[in-house]
């Protein structure tokens, strides 16, 4: 499984089998989400791809959509 | 007014003493154990790397404000605090303990500060030797995201205590509402009994417990439904906040709803268990 469909997974899990998002989507605008579910996805990056995310990295818009979080991963992977 | 004791190093007296160390106050945990005081560490770090990521845009976020916060196991630390907040567990005895070492250290200036949700302030007050310092402030979780919370004035309660706690709330960014001393005050009465009736309709099939929080949050414009609440707060605390309010007014309509007190003994407790009315 590639990053996009591991992060995408664990957010489906989150939100449950019967909603659908695609890639592109802001996954808070949307409502899918609250704002407290950040942290679970700061936490599943780090645990799941070896990443450390620091304080200036702490920015919403790094987690708001899966494409957003697999660029994040990417650039710090690089 | 510089030094802050928080007392409990639980989910509240974490997200009370961010709030404190975010504005620069010098914050003194206590917990009487070492292993949950090394854990509240990095839970604390975490609620700060929360607060980053969600109120950066409200302005800047101190990032070494949890280097402001030191942690101990003696409570004898808080002699030179100025303003005191206990997190305890809500039990009678639990607090009682707490709060008879307390009022041997403490400062005869300090206001006292019991976070609680459900015991009464007066009582609480009655323990202390300066009854007109102690007062009831109900923190919201998560605290830092929360802003406006109940303030409770006991029986004996100074009109400058209660002052002095909206101004130092007001200091960190927060608003207090105050209210008389009473079971629950305002915030539980209402809530848990609303909770506890959501439990008995899922428990009659009334409907599932999705629809049941679908329709406080659609048809009511809620942000969160009953049983979602209930899994956030914690069913163990639920169960113990709707026990005191059925003693306290000795009146049935708080009766615990027998499903609660069933997921409490299967260890279903809610989002910190992984599963309560949803899985996590």
């Amino acid at each position: 499984m590639n990053n996009q469909d591991q992060i995408k997974e664990f957010i489906q899990k989150k939100v449950g089998e019967k909603v659908s998002f695609s890639n592109a989507d802001d996954i808070f605008k949307l409502g899918l989400v609250n704002s407290l579910f950040a942290l679970e996805l700061v936490v599943f990056l780090e645990n799941s791809f070896g990443i450390q995310v620091e304080n200036e990295d702490l920015d919403l818009n790094n987690f708001r959509s899966v494409d957003n979080m697999n660029d994040f991963v990417a650039k710090k992977t690089a | 007014m510089k030094k802050i004791g928080v007392i409990g190093a639980g989910i509240m007296g974490q997200g009370v003493a961010y709030q404190f160390a975010k504005f620069d106050y010098e914050v003194c945990l206590i917990d009487i154990s070492q292993e949950v005081l090394d854990d509240s560490k990095n839970k604390i770090r975490n609620i700060s790397r929360l607060d980053m990521l969600v109120n950066r845009e409200k302005g800047p976020i101190n990032p070494t404000a949890t280097d402001n916060i030191r942690y101990s196991t003696d409570l004898r630390d808080l002699a030179d605090a100025d303003f005191i907040v206990e997190n305890i567990i809500e039990n009678v005895d639990a607090k009682t303990k707490v709060y008879q070492e307390l009022s041997e250290i403490i400062q005869t200036t300090a206001k006292v500060v019991v976070n609680t949700s459900c015991i009464t302030i007066t009582r609480i007050g009655s323990l202390m030797k300066h009854p007109e310092n102690v007062l009831g402030i109900h923190f919201m979780n998560p605290v830092h995201m929360r802003p406006t919370v109940e303030v409770i004035r006991g029986v004996y309660t100074s009109d400058e205590s209660i002052e002095t706690a909206l101004k130092t709330l007001e200091s960190v960014n927060m608003n207090g509402i105050v209210v008389n001393d009473s079971p629950g005050f305002v915030s539980n009465r209402v809530l848990m009994l609303t909770v506890n009736e959501a439990i008995f309709a899922l428990q009659d099939r009334v409907a599932d417990a999705e629809s049941i929080d679908r329709i406080h949050k659609e048809c009511f414009g809620h942000t969160m439904g009953p049983l979602e609440t209930a899994d956030l707060i914690g069913l163990d605390t639920i169960l113990y906040s709707v026990e005191v309010l059925y003693h306290s007014f000795n009146d049935s309509k708080y009766r615990p709803a027998p499903l609660l007190k069933q997921m409490v003994d299967a260890g279903k407790l809610g989002r910190k268990s992984g599963e309560g009315f949803f899985k996590y």
